[in-house]
């Protein structure tokens, strides 16, 4: 019997020749990663563990992204937390405000994580970077405090869903309506400890920025990994960043799925998930067009440089403005983002239209800071998360949607297509 | 080990921005996690909580974000342990790490009702519930797992190990 992504990945980094799907094995990580939420935690508990010394300083990413810039005094003490540490074990890699981002961005696009690699992080969406072929899955801290202390950790070899995608992507349909659209079907607990293999020729057509969007949201489903094709588009986005050498892996053609489901692109239109759940998705033409308060573009799912490249479209296609009644909150997902978009003139066209464009954060998404919502308050994001009191109030309402969705409602001030523009 | 306690039942896909919302995550201290623990879906929740009381959830249970607070509030508040039909992975690992129990049973969690009463033995891996006198045998944990969980979570199994002396 053949086998999957995760069972060859898991197998090259485990003292075992194969590995199949629920087994429990030890495997060696090639990187661990936390940010300025889940590090503090993790290093308390490596303290504990007592071993002084990371197991590989070349290995550990600890990335300021949710409350930096240090929104309060206590998030201050969270950071400079990971700073010290980061000094004090003399970690090869730094992160810090205006160097870096969003972990999820930035990790990638800097060539950090590679095909074959065996990534854990202290962040749910640690999941994203099976984009390139790595398996990734999140953890919390005390699992991240092990992996730095011993440089090792334990995974159950999971079952794999494969999901085929065919057929050509419609005007306005993205990776995050592919996404939604099968949360949408397999439900917040659809891939509960699973891996989800993407394939079909809806992928080979899909470029990296939405393949990433993509694996972002497999934890949305449940999944523990999640694994996107090393074709030529995955190659040429490596091979231009890695920083190392890798392996890449490919699924056999025999390998063992739980089960296959099947999605017709050619019929696919706009999704958008609505309060208060990421399963909760109906195309764009079935939502009433509520009125909305704030629009927020960005996040680990949808801040990359293709991402705004979709709302500059929009903007200058249309010479529209943003409603005036919205705040319209545009971060992008690194500072290699913000300066890309900086050069192509996007940040001038955006704070023309209205927009406020800040420095990269995870800010907003998870209710930080820079944009919480009020009570009642309705926001179309193109996060990943529209949970109760995510955003920020309880009673808030968030609907989950691709850029396009997002700046179309931005100008006209409610949940509108771009079409209507 | 034998645990007894009150039930404060919830429903499927409890997410751990309800069980601690992360403006609360600009602290580690589990009684300051614990005095928020559930507010946005349950302000009665933390105010009335006793020790040893038991949280019963539905599927997936703690989905989400992979923020350690949330097993650490739950903890913090003097839940003794949890019991519900499924875990989300990150954080069934979580609550293991940190040594707060947790069964799963779905006929156990879906026939609790607020306030019922709650033995669990967590030897056995049974649920015994007093209003309905019925016992439940709860999906038992590869051994492996029941090591770290004997060890009182992953640090203190990793120092043993390591061989480093508690």
């Amino acid at each position: 019997m053949g086998k999957t992504l995760a069972e060859k990945i898991i197998a090259a980094h485990s003292d075992e020749a194969e590995v199949s799907a629920g087994d429990l094995v030890t495997v060696d990580v090639t990187v661990v990663m936390a940010n300025d939420i889940t590090a503090p935690i993790a290093i308390e508990s490596f303290n504990a563990v007592g071993v002084g010394e990371v197991y590989n300083p070349d290995n550990i990413m600890l990335v300021p992204s949710h409350f930096a810039p240090n929104k309060d005094i206590k998030s201050a003490e969270q950071t400079r937390t990971l700073a010290t540490f980061a000094e004090a074990q003399a970690l090869t890699h730094r992160f810090q405000v205006g160097r870096a981002g969003i972990e999820h961005v930035v990790l990638p696009e800097r060539g950090l994580v590679l095909p074959g690699d065996l990534v854990i992080g202290g962040d749910s969406h640690t999941c994203t970077y099976g984009a390139v072929g790595a398996f990734a899955t999140g953890m919390g801290s005390t699992d991240v405090a092990v992996g730095m202390a011993t440089g090792k950790t334990w995974l159950r070899v999971p079952e794999t869903m494969k999901f085929v995608y065919n057929g050509k992507r419609q005007p306005w349909v993205y990776g995050k309506d592919m996404i939604l659209r099968t949360i949408g079907e397999i439900t917040v607990d659809g891939a509960l400890y699973r891996s989800m293999e993407f394939t079909g020729e809806g992928i080979a057509d899909l470029p990296m920025s939405d393949r990433l969007t993509m694996t972002n949201m497999v934890i949305e489903a449940g999944g523990k990994c999640g694994f996107m094709p090393f074709d030529e588009v995955a190659q040429a986005y490596v091979d231009a960043r890695a920083t190392r050498p890798y392996t890449p892996y490919f699924a056999d053609d025999d390998a063992e799925y739980c089960s296959v489901h099947e999605f017709d692109l050619s019929t696919m239109e706009p999704q958008v998930a609505c309060p208060y759940s990421p399963d909760n998705v109906h195309p764009i033409s079935q939502i009433k067009p509520e009125k909305v308060d704030q629009v927020f573009i960005g996040s680990c799912t949808n801040g990359r440089f293709e991402d705004l490249a979709i709302v500059a479209d929009i903007l200058q296609r249309t010479g529209r403005e943003f409603h005036p009644d919205v705040r319209v909150m545009i971060i992008p997902g690194s500072q290699a983002v913000y300066l890309d978009a900086l050069r192509q003139g996007w940040i001038e066209l955006f704070t023309m239209a209205g927009g406020a464009v800040s420095v990269s954060t995870c800010g907003p998404c998870l209710g930080g800071h820079m944009g919480v919502l009020a009570g009642d308050e309705v926001c179309v994001s193109t996060s990943n998360r529209n949970f109760r009191g995510r955003m920020g109030h309880r009673d808030a309402r968030v609907f989950l949607a691709n850029p396009a969705i997002a700046a179309a409602s931005a100008i006209m001030g409610r949940l509108a297509h771009p079409d209507e523009l | 080990m034998k645990l007894e306690g009150k039930v404060w039942k919830y429903g499927d896909n409890i997410d751990t921005d309800v069980i601690i919302p992360a403006r609360y995550l600009v602290t580690t201290d589990p009684k300051v996690l614990a005095a928020h623990c559930m507010e946005d879906l349950d302000e009665s929740f933390a105010q009335n909580v006793q020790p040893g009381d038991i949280m019963v959830g539905g599927a997936n249970f703690g989905c989400g974000s992979s923020r350690e607070h949330a097993p650490i509030s739950i903890k913090g508040a003097g839940v003794s342990c949890i019991v519900a039909e499924s875990f989300a992975r990150i954080f069934f690992r979580n609550a293991i790490n940190i040594g707060l129990p947790i069964l799963e049973s779905a006929e156990a969690a879906r026939d609790a009702q607020p306030g019922d009463s709650l033995s669990v033995d967590l030897t056995a891996g049974t649920i015994t519930n007093a209003r309905t006198g019925k016992t439940y045998q709860a999906k038992p944990f590869p051994p492996f797992v029941l090591q770290i969980i004997e060890a009182g979570g992953l640090v203190p199994y990793t120092r043993h190990t390591l061989g480093i002396e508690i």
